[in-house]
């Protein structure tokens, strides 16, 4: 059975991947018609993408959905306000320090930065821009899902929140350093790819189910897009003050 | 092959490092605060070897396939030989680049609508909405958002024009199609933003706009290949905030014209 299992999900991993594919190839073929150069390593890295991407949502399935679910209902049952937020900020926080495009992201604008000559340009003052980025982007998924996760208690519509974020972003996006703009801009969509988007999502779904008078369909969104928009502020403070 | 099995070492060792501190986090919550006992630690432990395999092989998949991929369409889209022009002069439009355009459009409509999470929270909406909305109809809508968004992030790219004119132009869009559109469906459109950064799309896309901010003359490669992300999951959420009022607005009409 979990043989089969591997199996069906190995098949639609390809399925989730063959559309790129198609377009890749339908523009190589149609359209540059030129010789790719190294056709075995592109083969090779297609395959293990899709081992891996099989391996990580099965993974995901057995073990990171339901923990999320259950501790979210298990916090929610304990009623305590502040474990529960406490919670929330602890898991944005541990999964965007955990989020392997964040890594690669912090380490690209660290070189920026230190080009742009805003830090020295050693190792070391590379390193410690690379790690105040990426707990920057950390504290402000922390903080995002807190606020989340204290929305879906009070029940307040999910607009008044990302209102206030887009207000913010505008605000500040004129006096934030050039080079930060982007990878600000980014920084979002980075957080919430890999490990954050399914235990944010359990928890939301988890909480919504959890306490009474909330619906898990209308009040168990919204807690991502607060997660991929409050880093775009705090990068952007990060680029100011740095 | 052994270069590619030692990679895939370092690979486990840097996966393990990364996951260590979400691990923690739960970890110490469960038994910490919780203070019960795990209802099925075996399957959960499972899991967690299944997620770090899955991203060690995925991690070292993206720097074999997917990266190079990006990078090498987004060079080969902007050659001097494809454009059909001699050299690189000063002549070229931001009109001679339209391959890099319709292949940015094309993956990101592809992409999008391949997405099963997308699908998902399609049919979700489709419950909420009691039937105004399509699911089919949202999907598409995505699609078209995060194509459009792709195409004019590398427009952006190309043009060198300032990221964050066209990001904030976005916000006023969308905080002006909040404020008129249906309440449940606001948390979806959001929501179906960020759907399209997934674990495929974020590497494919930042590689593509890096490799472009390579090809083109005058353009720094550091600096200007970041944004495409924001635009990418900008747009689906415009998008699907006018499919909801298209479709609000003509199931509102079908009820008027009817007796």
């Amino acid at each position: 059975m979990p043989k089969n299992r591997f199996i069906s999900q190995l098949i639609s991993s390809f399925f989730d991947l063959a559309p790129i594919l198609a377009v890749v190839i339908v523009f190589q073929v149609l359209i540059i018609r030129q010789p790719l150069s190294n056709v075995i390593e592109l083969i090779t890295g297609t395959c293990f993408v899709i081992i891996g991407l099989t391996l990580f949502i099965q993974g995901i399935e057995l073990s990171l959905f339901p923990l999320g679910e259950s501790m979210a209902y298990a916090f929610a049952r304990k009623g305590s306000l502040f474990w529960l937020l406490f919670f929330a900020f602890c898991l944005g926080f541990g999964a965007a320090i955990a989020e392997p495009a964040v890594i690669i992201v912090a380490k690209k604008a660290a070189h920026i930065a230190s080009l742009h000559h805003v830090i020295e340009a050693t190792a070391d003052a590379e390193m410690y821009y690379a790690l105040g980025l990426r707990l920057t982007i950390a504290l402000s998924v922390g903080l995002a899902l807190l606020m989340g996760v204290f929305r879906l208690l009070k029940g307040w519509h999910v607009h008044y929140p990302i209102i206030l974020v887009y207000t913010c972003i505008a605000l500040i996006s004129p006096f934030a350093p050039h080079h930060i703009i982007g990878i600000a801009y980014d920084s979002g969509g980075l957080a919430t790819s890999t490990i954050t988007v399914p235990l944010v999502t359990a928890l939301g779904v988890g909480l919504a189910t959890a306490i009474k008078g909330r619906n898990p369909m209308t009040d168990g969104f919204g807690l991502v897009v607060l997660a991929s928009l409050t880093p775009i502020i705090f990068v952007m403070l990060y680029g100011i003050i740095i | 092959m052994n270069e590619i099995l030692s990679q895939l070492g370092l690979n486990l060792f840097n996966t393990c490092r990364d996951f260590f501190p979400i691990a923690v986090v739960l970890i110490g919550f469960q038994f910490v605060v919780i203070r019960k006992p795990l209802t099925n630690p075996r399957k959960i432990i499972t899991g967690f070897i299944f997620v770090l395999l899955g991203l060690v092989f995925f991690l070292q998949g993206l720097d074999l396939a997917l990266f190079p991929i990006g990078k090498l369409m987004a060079s080969q889209l902007t050659t001097p030989e494809f454009l059909g022009t001699q050299s690189r002069d000063t002549t070229l439009t931001w009109l001679t680049y339209a391959g890099v355009y319709s292949f940015a459009a094309s993956i990101g409509f592809a992409a999008a609508l391949a997405e099963p999470s997308l699908l998902a929270v399609a049919l979700k909406a489709e419950q909420i909405s009691g039937g105004t909305i399509k699911a089919w109809g949202l999907r598409l809508a995505v699609a078209i958002g995060f194509g459009f968004g792709l195409a004019l992030g590398t427009f952006r790219i190309i043009t060198g024009t300032e990221l964050y004119i066209f990001i904030i132009i976005g916000f006023i869009i969308a905080i002006f199609q909040t404020l008129f559109a249906h309440k449940s469906i606001i948390g979806v459109a959001f929501d179906s933003g960020t759907v399209t950064t997934t674990l495929v799309t974020v590497p494919l896309v930042s590689a593509l706009g890096e490799g472009l901010a390579q090809a083109i003359p005058n353009r720094n490669p550091l600096l200007d290949g970041f944004g495409l992300l924001a635009f990418a999951s900008l747009f689906p959420v415009i998008a699907v905030l006018g499919y909801a009022q298209i479709a609000q607005w003509l199931s509102n009409h079908s009820f008027l014209s009817k007796p």
